[in-house]
């Protein structure tokens, strides 16, 4: 009747995993408790839930994002503690083997899934659409079902928690360690579910912005008119569509390995572990750079803006960003070149992974040389974009060192590897994740965060990222592998205690994000954002109010020229005014659906299902998906009017602020 | 939709979607008829290709390829009206692209693989081995 | 029908720009499903790639020459090409808006992929029963995931058909029904061309041996 599901199954004799699933639940129960007291739910419902608007999607996304960087966090610092104390024999340290094993790839497979990619994906959503003049992306609904589905699969990897383990097979799941033979529990079941159903939901998104900015510009934004966060979110997401099917198929493989007998990846049987990693790797590198594209488009976003001058090198932006589109698919074979492949094929995927390295150095000197001689300010943003500079340098150099194959044969899975992938996840992505987010934030709220707090968290987040990884490099000369539970070489104990004090700088970081958060919001009368340009903003997205209607502009801007919104204003400027009032027209807008909750509700059902053998429950969800779909496709009334007086309206007020600041501007001058 | 609001868009086509100057049921029935033929006779070819008298027996996979995208192409003309028009630019530049990943993927695995294979001795070479003893 | 009130986009064009680039909804709808039958593609990719690299592990089971039917792959090809033809033959009834005619080649089309999808589980139960299932060999189960793939898609193609047929029979021809027609139709399409390389790649260079 159940499956394999029992009350073993909660994990009531490991104290740390049932400590934080009743921290967890008692945090979970109090917030629902609060919003249902506050009677919030209905508000909740029709604002957030069922929104198809693009901007509530994103914000969703990057709160997703933001409440998984702590789950992710939390393993990372138990790793980094328990390590700084496992001197010794397996029960040195306070974590169990099978314990630590899945902390570890319940950390990769958090803060890649489901950390970075929601942080990304959210500022994606929120920001194309602005940027290329549109009311939204060009499928709403697709858009909040694609949402809705990544936090499927974020619940079914919390679920693991308190019901059954977690995968113990690393976050990529290398068989035959993750085949049935060696991962007979459910720990491997959660990962692949999981991440299949999300997976759907990024592959989703993914098409769904291509379409948005091949489709849906503003009349006169050309391509070549595009901010340069429109052309990385372009690669980004044409590497998403390109890439995650590959995951899908991968992961299909080996479900089918656990679920029906197959021996794709099996030992037996004429299967080939290795053809899973060779796959697996055919999706994860172009995964960094679906990751690392839309950061690079934030702090060419950022430069551009804080240093007054428009960006340099836009054209040659834009051709580095398609190059490392393209080569991104050229060397994935650098992930395994010790798994035997001769010297033929590691020469020309080793040269491949240098070339690569190229148009990101064009980028590079591009950000140098927008900043050079222009006035640049030092908010919060710039800090996290130049610490991105200097770190993300020293990243891509130890990419290089590891791409030469006999180097890769002495360093390969050390801790070498580990602290240079941190090195441009954490300086690239992560820097570029939060630039963007007190960037755009009072764009999304309208009232701009605080600049202090911003700034501590920078210095405590950028140097708590060096003393926690540099000794790591250290330790991979010294030959620490990644992933060990217990070591006997005291050499090695000195400098993974200086990692713990770094992590311990991070975690003070993320504090200050929250005291951020917390410290704006109470002072958003003194911070607010009344004109909707307070960096004095060189693109569309500050063209509108802040926060912007659900329309996002009252009629679309006419685009003469590359930084499209810098031109307008300047005219403005000149002439001290603006342009006459225009022709208002009723917009049409997309109603609020609440498919994207529905399918995640059965996608969830169904995944959890699959996970403990219900197959009976498996059906019944499936059938309810396809009640979904029909009732769905059945709807006939599935778009509102907004009259052109409302509109109008709107504008009025809009225009009468940025006219008071047209006068003043006049004074001044 | 009327038809003037119609060639509003022109500059773009929605993939699937016949030119202008293709519309028309009986040019529509052409089109699907001109299809369906050619594929039908390059499937017969491909069948026929099989039997070795034929063709020179090295050469029918490489015939049965070119046999393949012939269809494909002929399946991407008539049946999803993709053509070289300036309106179907965005289509093609999208299928241009899905082909190279699938290109770099099939042929990259195929070159990768065989490699490693070539390396790790496979577990039949040493059955081999043993067998032939 | 003003351009304006028919896309969500509300895009008030005024004269200057009637030829600039907004697209319609169609369009904008078409290319994305477009986008995302290229992606689908990249998943069979990912099949062929393990067909490929699995084809000779037989683990001293039988290999893609003595196992597969020739004839009923031919038959196979057959429906699908047909049914091809006949969705062609739907989409030129959707556009004079006959009702009749839409459901006649829709049902003739969802008949030749159920023909289709009918020997193709023959074929695979036939395998089976012989002691050649999936779980015989590397090969085989590479075999069985292209090709099922292949037929789980036909399978969701003929339910999508269902319930489009039902929707033009009760509700008429609006542009949204006829928008996820031009979907439904570059699906089936595509579907045909994947079969195409399965049909070469697997059957008939698995047969040349």
């Amino acid at each position: 009747m159940l499956g394999k599901l029992t009350w073993e199954a909660v994990p009531t004799n490991e104290p740390i995993a049932l400590v934080t699933v009743l921290v967890v639940l008692l945090v979970i129960g109090s917030v629902l408790a609060w919003i249902t007291i506050k009677g919030h739910w209905t508000y909740l419902w029709k604002e957030w839930i069922t929104s198809v608007d693009h901007k509530r999607v994103g914000v969703m996304y990057f709160l997703l994002g933001f409440v998984m960087l702590l789950r992710g966090f939390a393993d990372a610092i138990m790793m980094r503690t328990h390590q700084a104390m496992a001197l010794g024999g397996p029960d040195a340290g306070y974590l169990v083997p099978d314990h630590f094993n899945q902390i570890f790839s319940a950390h990769g497979t958090i803060m890649i899934f489901f950390t970075a990619m929601p942080f990304m994906v959210g500022l994606m959503n929120y920001v194309v659409p602005l940027q290329i003049g549109a009311r939204d992306v060009a499928y709403p609904t697709l858009n909040s079902v694609s949402f809705w589905i990544t936090a499927a699969g974020v619940a079914l990897v919390n679920l693991s928690l308190g019901l059954g383990v977690y995968s113990r097979a690393g976050w990529l799941v290398y068989p035959p360690l993750s085949g049935l033979q060696f991962s007979p529990d459910v720990g491997v079941d959660y990962h692949l579910w999981a991440l299949q159903i999300s997976g759907i939901g990024t592959l989703m998104s993914g098409v769904n912005l291509v379409a948005t900015i091949f489709k849906m510009r503003a009349p006169g934004m050309t391509l070549t008119r595009m901010p340069i966060f429109c052309w990385t979110s372009l690669a980004s997401n044409l590497l998403i569509v390109a890439a995650f099917p590959i995951l899908t198929a991968t992961f299909a493989m080996l479900l089918l390995d656990r679920y029906l007998g197959f021996h794709f990846f099996t030992n037996d049987a004429g299967g080939n572990a290795m053809m899973y990693v060779n796959l697996i790797w055919a999706w994860g590198h172009p995964e960094v750079y679906i990751l690392i594209l839309p950061a690079f488009g934030i702090f060419s976003e950022v430069i551009a803006t804080f240093s007054g001058k428009p960006l340099f090198g836009y054209r040659s932006m834009i051709a580095a960003t398609m190059v490392i589109c393209v080569l991104s698919f050229m060397v994935w074979l650098h992930h395994f070149f010790t798994m035997g492949g001769g010297a033929n094929v590691n020469a020309f995927f080793g040269i491949m992974t240098m070339i690569i390295s190229v148009p990101t150095g064009v980028k590079v000197f591009n950000w140098l040389f927008t900043m050079y001689g222009g006035r640049v300010r030092f908010t919060a943003p710039v800090l996290w974009t130049v610490g991105f500079m200097i770190t993300f340098v020293i990243g891509g150099m130890t990419g290089v060192m590891l791409a030469i194959p006999p180097n890769d044969f002495v360093l390969h899975n050390s801790l070498f590897l580990i602290a240079h992938f941190h090195n441009v996840i954490i300086g690239g992505v992560v820097f570029g994740a939060l630039a963007g987010y007190m960037y755009w934030f009072p764009k999304a709220f309208g009232f701009k965060l605080h600049d202090g707090w911003g700034k501590a968290s920078f210095w405590l987040w950028c140097i708590g990222f060096y003393v926690a990884f540099m000794p790591l490099y250290a330790l991979g000369f010294m030959g620490m592998t990644r992933r060990m539970q217990h070591y006997d070489n005291p050499a090695w104990q000195p400098w993974l205690v200086v990692a713990m004090f770094g992590a311990v700088l991070i975690f003070l970081g993320i504090l200050c994000l929250v005291a951020q958060l917390v410290v704006s919001i109470r002072r958003r009368e003194a911070l607010v954002d009344a004109t909707g340009d307070p960096w004095d903003g060189r693109s569309l997205e500050w063209i509108t109010t802040s926060p912007p209607p659900s329309f996002n502009f009252t009629v679309l801007p006419d685009v003469r020229g590359e930084e499209a919104y810098w031109g307008i204003k300047q005219a403005a400027l000149e002439a001290r005014q603006l342009d006459g009032p225009p022709r208002y027209e009723p917009i049409h807008m997309p109603r609020n659906s609440p498919t994207g909750f529905f399918t995640a509700f059965f996608a969830v059902v169904f995944g959890f299902a699959m996970i403990w053998h219900i197959w009976w429950l498996a059906i019944l969800a499936l059938a309810g998906a396809f009640a979904g779909f029909v009732v769905f496709a059945w709807r006939d009334e599935d778009e509102y009017e907004i009259p052109a007086t409302e509109v109008a309206a709107y504008d009025a007020r809009r225009r009468a602020v940025r006219q008071d600041v047209l006068a003043r501007a006049g004074v001044k001058a | 939709m009327s038809a003037e609001k119609e060639t509003e868009w022109q500059g773009q086509l929605a993939p699937g979607d016949e030119l202008p100057e293709d519309s028309g049921l009986s040019a529509g029935v052409r089109g699907y008829v001109i299809g369906l033929v050619v594929s039908l006779l390059l499937t017969a070819a491909s069948f026929l290709v099989l039997h070795d008298t034929f063709l020179w027996k090295p050469g029918i996979p490489v015939a049965l390829g070119v046999l393949a995208v012939a269809q494909m192409g002929i399946h991407l003309v008539f049946f999803l009206h993709l053509n070289t028009g300036p309106d179907n630019t965005n289509n093609i530049l999208a299928l241009a692209f899905g082909v190279l990943i699938v290109a770099i993927v099939v042929s990259g695995s195929l070159w990768i693989m065989s490699h490693l294979n070539h390396n790790m001795m496979l577990m039949e070479r040493v059955m081999d081995l043993h067998q032939q003893r | 029908m003003s351009v304006a009130a028919t896309s969500h986009g509300a895009r008030s064009v005024d004269a200057r720009h009637g030829t600039d680039e907004l697209a319609h909804k169609r369009i904008v709808v078409g290319y994305g499903f477009w986008v995302f039958l290229l992606s689908d593609f990249i998943m069979f990719a990912g099949f062929f790639a393990a067909y490929a690299v699995l084809k000779d592990a037989t683990a001293g089971g039988p290999g893609a020459r003595e196992l597969f039917d020739i004839g009923n792959v031919a038959v196979e090809t057959l429906c699908l090409l047909l049914s091809s033809f006949t969705c062609g033959m739907a989409a030129l009834a959707v556009s004079v808006r006959s009702r009749i005619w839409t459901q006649v080649w829709l049902l003739a089309t969802g008949l030749l992929g159920l023909a289709f999808f009918a020997l193709e589980m023959r074929e695979f139960h036939e395998l089976i029963e012989a002691g050649n299932g999936p779980q015989r060999s590397a090969f085989l189960s590479a075999f069985f995931t292209l090709v099922g793939c292949h037929g789980a898609h036909i399978a969701v193609g003929g339910l999508w058909l269902g319930t489009m047929m039902a929707q033009f029979w009760f509700k008429g021809f609006n542009e949204t029904l006829i928008r996820r027609f031009l979907c439904f139709s570059l699906f089936w399409h595509a579907l045909d061309i994947v079969w195409v390389a399965i049909f070469t790649i697997v059957y008939l260079m698995g047969a040349a041996g």
